[in-house]
């Protein structure tokens, strides 16, 4: 691969990564998402008597 | 979810590997460059959609100073946070084209690199402001304001960076050749819609999150 | 319209005359103008060429008038009578067209002595300099007061003020130092007008927008 070529794929890599970094970062939230709204909804049956 | 949001990833996923199959496939390899050409089609793409998230984030700032209606504020947030995002992919590829056309991988002479630097150091202010800022309508106002001025800042900065070249930082570089050969052009033209529509996408995502966030806060508040 | 005009005129009266009260803010300016003029002299090596100096005398006065606008809202602070300000029965924009008219007295006063200074210690002056220091004044004034009632809203306002500024900051440099030391000043002037024009109005027109509560 010549030098031109490595750096034009370094390039393309970067979107690529960057993408799969904001996807990690997304499923994090998700995540953290998921669990809050499972202490929201147990707070809520809670003060509703269940 | 509107239908057009709903065709969003499905449109960002195709152009970009269509416009990415055509620009190495396709369109005929540059004849002064060669090669290292090929990131012309990413780099130019990211810069248009940073600016184009910069305006749709000023044109949501604007709506929020018009209506008052609060929705606008996590908007126009979003927006400018992809339009960073972007941003800083732009000077991530610019400056690696730098290296591979002159051996830099910076130079005050290339138009476009400072020009995004200036426009990211404003938007990274943006940040500060909205972090600094206790939360509600005077944030949401402030934030407003200062994404429309980032939005004028754009014209007068590239206007600014051009008459520099002339004295303060020569510029002897530049990217633009001769005519674009259609196909080339074409390429380009689905690697850009490819990018915006991801732009969209990701816009999509990270604002749904952002309300889901809000929402749940609301609802713990009520339920404390 | 000679109401507008009326309270403009009373708001910039009113913080000239705090000024010459309390001597607060200028001769802070003043005298941090000349330190940093000095403070340059050594950070220059000899035979630094007069476009280096040039350009930092640029650098003297955008700093300069950050160190003004963090004063900007401070009668009113102090005296907590902002909300007064702003609840009286003049359209607010004239109290962005007051408090910019007042700021670029001040920075216009702090540069009486700073290009003086300038010429003492480094090399003297070209009209065009002068003219695109005056016309850097009304812009840096215009989008100051704006970004300081943004500021004041925030928890840290004296770090974020300046965060604020230097980036809108960076044209008028390029204007500034390009009149000083073009051969063609023209372009480099009319640029720093236009900036003016589009600022000011961008400021006034959006100013009743941050200083309400």
């Amino acid at each position: 691969m010549s030098t031109a070529e490595k750096y034009v794929t370094g390039a393309y890599l970067v979107l690529l990564g960057s993408l799969l970094l904001y996807l990690l970062i997304i499923a994090l939230k998700v995540g953290r998402l998921e669990q809050e709204l499972a202490d929201v909804t147990r707070a809520a049956r809670e003060k509703h008597g269940g | 979810m509107s239908s057009l949001s709903r065709g969003l990833p499905f449109a960002a996923f195709a152009l970009l590997a269509g416009g990415f199959a055509l620009a190495f496939y396709w369109a005929p390899e540059d004849a002064d460059q060669g090669f290292s050409q090929k990131i012309f089609y990413l780099h130019v793409p990211i810069a248009l959609t940073a600016y184009a998230c910069f305006g749709w984030g000023a044109w949501k700032a604007l709506r929020l100073l018009w209506t008052g209606e609060r929705r606008y504020d996590l908007e126009s947030y979003t927006a400018i946070h992809m339009g960073v995002i972007f941003g800083l992919l732009t000077l991530v590829t610019g400056s690696i084209w730098a290296k591979i056309s002159w051996g830099e991988w910076w130079t005050w002479g290339e138009r476009q690199l400072v020009l995004f630097l200036i426009l990211f150091l404003f938007y990274s202010s943006y940040f500060m402001l909205r972090y600094s800022t206790e939360s509600g309508p005077r944030r949401e106002r402030n934030s407003a304001v200062y994404a429309l001025f980032g939005v004028v800042l754009i014209p007068v900065s590239f206007l600014a960076v051009r008459i520099a070249g002339t004295i303060l930082h020569p510029t002897i570089f530049t990217h633009e050749g001769a005519d674009l050969p259609w196909q080339m052009l074409v390429s380009f033209l689905v690697c850009l819609a490819g990018m915006l529509s991801l732009a969209g996408t990701l816009y999509r995502v990270e604002l749904t999150g952002k309300r889901i966030d809000a929402s749940l806060r609301e609802l713990r508040e009520l339920l404390a | 319209m000679s109401a507008y005009a009326g309270d403009v005129a009373a708001l910039a009266r009113k913080d000239l005359l705090l000024e010459v009260r309390s001597r607060d803010t200028l001769p802070a300016m003043l005298l941090f103008v000349v330190s940093a003029l000095t403070i340059f002299h050594f950070a220059l090596p000899a035979g630094s060429s007069e476009r280096a100096e040039t350009g930092l005398l640029w650098i003297a006065i955008v700093f300069t008038a950050l160190l003004g606008l963090t004063r900007a809202f401070a009668p009113e602070r102090e005296e907590g009578v902002l909300d007064g300000l702003v609840l009286a029965p003049c359209d607010r924009s004239a109290i962005w067209l007051g408090k910019t008219i007042g700021m670029t007295a001040f920075l216009v006063l702090a540069e009486i002595v700073a290009l003086p200074a300038f010429a003492l210690f480094f090399h003297p002056l070209s009209w065009e300099l002068v003219a695109a220091v005056a016309l850097a004044d009304i812009g840096i004034a215009s989008i100051g007061t704006l970004l300081a009632a943004i500021a004041a809203a925030s928890r840290a306002r004296e770090l974020l003020l300046p965060l604020l500024f230097l980036p809108l900051a960076i044209p008028v440099v390029i204007g500034g130092v390009g009149a000083s030391i073009a051969s063609n000043p023209g372009s480099f002037l009319g640029f720093l007008v236009l900036y003016d024009g589009v600022f000011a109005i961008l400021s006034w027109a959006s100013f009743e927008y941050v200083v309400t509560e």
